[in-house]
């Protein structure tokens, strides 16, 4: 006991558990400290981080350039954004002009089939940064949600039964590691031959990266839900069986609500992989998206092509982040469990 | 022969890597309507084994169990059981987790405003009204267990079967709780046959006390009737004779038929001659040994 206490003091002489010690005085200092540790640190980090990187940057020297630091980086930001502005306004300008047009049409007493085809005219620009960041989140969403939707089921199929579990098991096993990349020929091929039609709901290209994140996402949230299932606890089942519910009410009101926190864990899982999936697929396939726009850029090659680059991998990392935070957000409201730590 | 309850000549066999081994056998017990039935005997007896069998939980090799002339072969909520560890679903609030059970018994008998007033009705039993929404998370050992058997007693069943409702609360939540179910038994009358390590819960509770010897091959051992007066007041008991002599009948028991004792006294003048054949294991911890010149 004697000893243990001469160490504490020993390692807590460090300055910054000092300053904290010095201000937790009352609950006022209590909020300060609090708001130390989740803001100030943080955002000392993140300052270290610009600086270390704006340092380091200048010394690489690549055949686009010198990679950008941090100045350069905002400033594509800014650029990108302008020229999603000065497009949007093209857009908004053209179809004022179309109007415009089929209004004189109306006036001069054409007929109305001439009119319509003013109305009816597309806008044909080019895709912007921000276009390609909601093409990107709409894809994923879509495949992962379709993900969800066919493994949520199978998972809670597998878990409660031992003999599918068993076989089961090792077709997840052997398709879990398997690459996006390998998927996605073969996703390509099988859609192209297979979705055929004169007037196309979705595009191919959003089918096929769509699928390939639905391939990606499927597994952790089939493992998840199977082992959240198989793990109800043998009390709440002998519960059930005491209270003859039939398959349907256990199912429903005891397997599935003690697996929810489970199940979230896999989906969590999941949209972290699926984004990643995503990226790399449109890059790979040359489909719409944040991918596309990184590998355009690549090929690009010009001055200011490094920052833009560098402008959508920090895009694609606060997507992603913000992706994880809002199914910790549902997983919050949703999962009975409020003391599995959560980050 | 026509008891309410018959536990009739029940055996059980578990297979295992070594073989077959029987927990059970030939256990009979008859229990009529509204009496209080303690089973009590070492770890791993089989007490636990016998209640699951009359739960339906697990079927019986040998023998069988008939409540009111019927042969239960299933679990139902005629036999509601209580777990040691409370099994609430921790999802759901108080008032939630016995509705349920409430909601699966009387789907069709009550109408919903009843099952409504019949969840609070149990729930105000066990003096569980002030906590309704809580989740079990938010509330004590004592309390969740107060939930359980709500839940159970809220099923109406024939008998209630108990499995160490008690043990894994602390000995002042464990009397409030004992004496809640005294209080509880009086109004309600039940059949209860419970299970329990705890000599004092078992003569203060019971009308009967059955002693299990110990396994494999676990039976029942003697049968104690405890004749005290109900209401039972515990510190009253403490000093009467009759109440001591019980528990010091049942202690007795369960230390003669200590047939496998888990702790062995060698004492060094003690020379083991006899039995020279038989092997015997014996543990002790390092700093209790003393080496002497």
């Amino acid at each position: 006991m004697e000893t243990a206490v001469v160490e504490r003091k020993v390692f807590d002489i460090d300055w910054y558990h000092r300053l904290l010690a010095l201000m937790e005085g009352d609950d006022l200092n209590k909020r300060v400290t609090q708001l130390i540790h989740s803001l100030i640190v943080p955002i000392a980090a993140i300052g270290i981080f610009l600086m270390l990187w704006g340092a380091g940057a200048k010394n690489v020297e690549t055949s686009l350039g010198v990679l950008p630091g941090p100045a350069k980086v905002w400033e594509q930001t800014v650029t990108l954004y302008g020229e999603h502005n000065a497009e949007k306004d093209k857009e908004t300008a053209f179809y004022e002009r179309m109007q415009a047009k089929a209004e004189k049409a109306r006036e001069a007493g054409k007929p109305q089939a001439k009119i319509d085809k003013y109305l009816n005219r597309k806008y044909v620009g080019t895709a912007t940064f921000v276009d390609q960041i909601g093409t990107s989140l709409l894809t994923v969403m879509s495949g992962f949600i379709l993900a969800s939707l066919i493994a949520i089921p199978i998972g809670i199929i597998v878990g409660m039964s031992n003999t599918l579990y068993q076989a089961f098991n090792p077709i997840i096993q052997i398709f879990k590691p398997v690459s996006p990349l390998a998927w996605l020929p073969l996703v390509t091929i099988v859609v192209s031959a297979v979705y055929v039609s004169e007037d196309p709901m979705f595009e191919k290209s959003f089918l096929n990266s769509a699928l390939v994140v639905t391939l990606c996402c499927l597994w952790p949230t089939i493992v998840n839900t199977a082992v959240g299932v198989s793990g109800v606890s043998k009390d709440l089942i002998n519960v059930s069986r005491v209270l003859k519910l039939s398959w349907l009410t256990k199912t429903m009101k005891i397997v599935l609500p003690s697996s929810v926190p489970m199940i979230f864990t896999g989906l969590r899982l999941s949209l972290g992989i699926g984004w990643m999936v995503l990226i790399a697929a449109e890059m790979l396939a040359q489909n719409p998206g944040l991918g596309k726009f990184v590998w355009d850029e690549f090929q690009n090659g010009s001055s200011n092509s490094l920052a833009r680059i560098m402008v959508a991998v920090l895009a694609i990392g606060f997507i992603g982040f913000m992706l994880d935070r809002g199914m910790l957000m549902l997983q919050k409201n949703f999962s009975w469990d409020k003391s599995a730590v959560l980050r | 022969m026509n008891s309410y309850l018959k536990i009739d000549h029940v055996g059980i066999t578990f297979p295992t890597d070594n073989g077959p081994l029987e927990v059970l056998k030939s256990v009979n017990l008859d229990i009529e309507q509204g009496e209080f039935v303690s089973l009590i005997g070492h770890s791993g007896c089989g007490k636990s084994t016998v209640l699951n069998i009359v739960a339906g939980l697990l079927q019986a090799s040998t023998g069988g169990v008939i409540l009111e002339e019927k042969e239960v072969d299933e679990p139902g909520p005629d036999r509601a059981v209580i777990f040691q560890n409370h099994s609430l679903m921790p999802w759901l609030s108080v008032y939630d987790n016995v509705r349920l059970a409430v909601d699966q018994v009387f789907k069709r008998s009550k109408s919903k405003a009843e099952r409504d007033e019949w969840t609070r009705h149990n729930l105000e039993l066990v003096h569980m009204s002030h906590a309704l929404d809580r989740k079990p998370d938010e509330i004590s050992g004592g309390m969740k267990q107060r939930v359980g058997i709500a839940r159970a007693l809220a099923m109406e069943p024939k008998v209630l079967l108990m499995d160490e409702p008690f043990g894994a609360l602390d000995s002042l939540t464990r009397t409030h709780m004992q004496d809640s179910l005294m209080e509880i038994q009086t109004e309600l009358n039940n059949t209860v046959i419970m299970i329990t390590h705890d000599v004092d819960e078992a003569v203060l509770l019971s009308d009967r006390i059955v002693m299990m010897t110990n396994g494999p091959s676990a039976t029942v051992g003697e049968i104690l009737e405890i004749d005290l007066p109900r209401p039972r007041d515990r510190l009253a008991l403490a000093e009467n004779p009759q109440y001591n002599h019980y528990r010091a009948e049942v202690v007795r028991f369960l230390h003669e038929r200590h047939e496998q004792p888990a702790r062995v006294d060698v004492k060094p003048e003690e020379t083991v001659t006899e039995e020279p054949l038989q092997k015997v294991k014996v543990a002790a911890k390092p700093e209790s040994l003393r080496l002497v010149s």
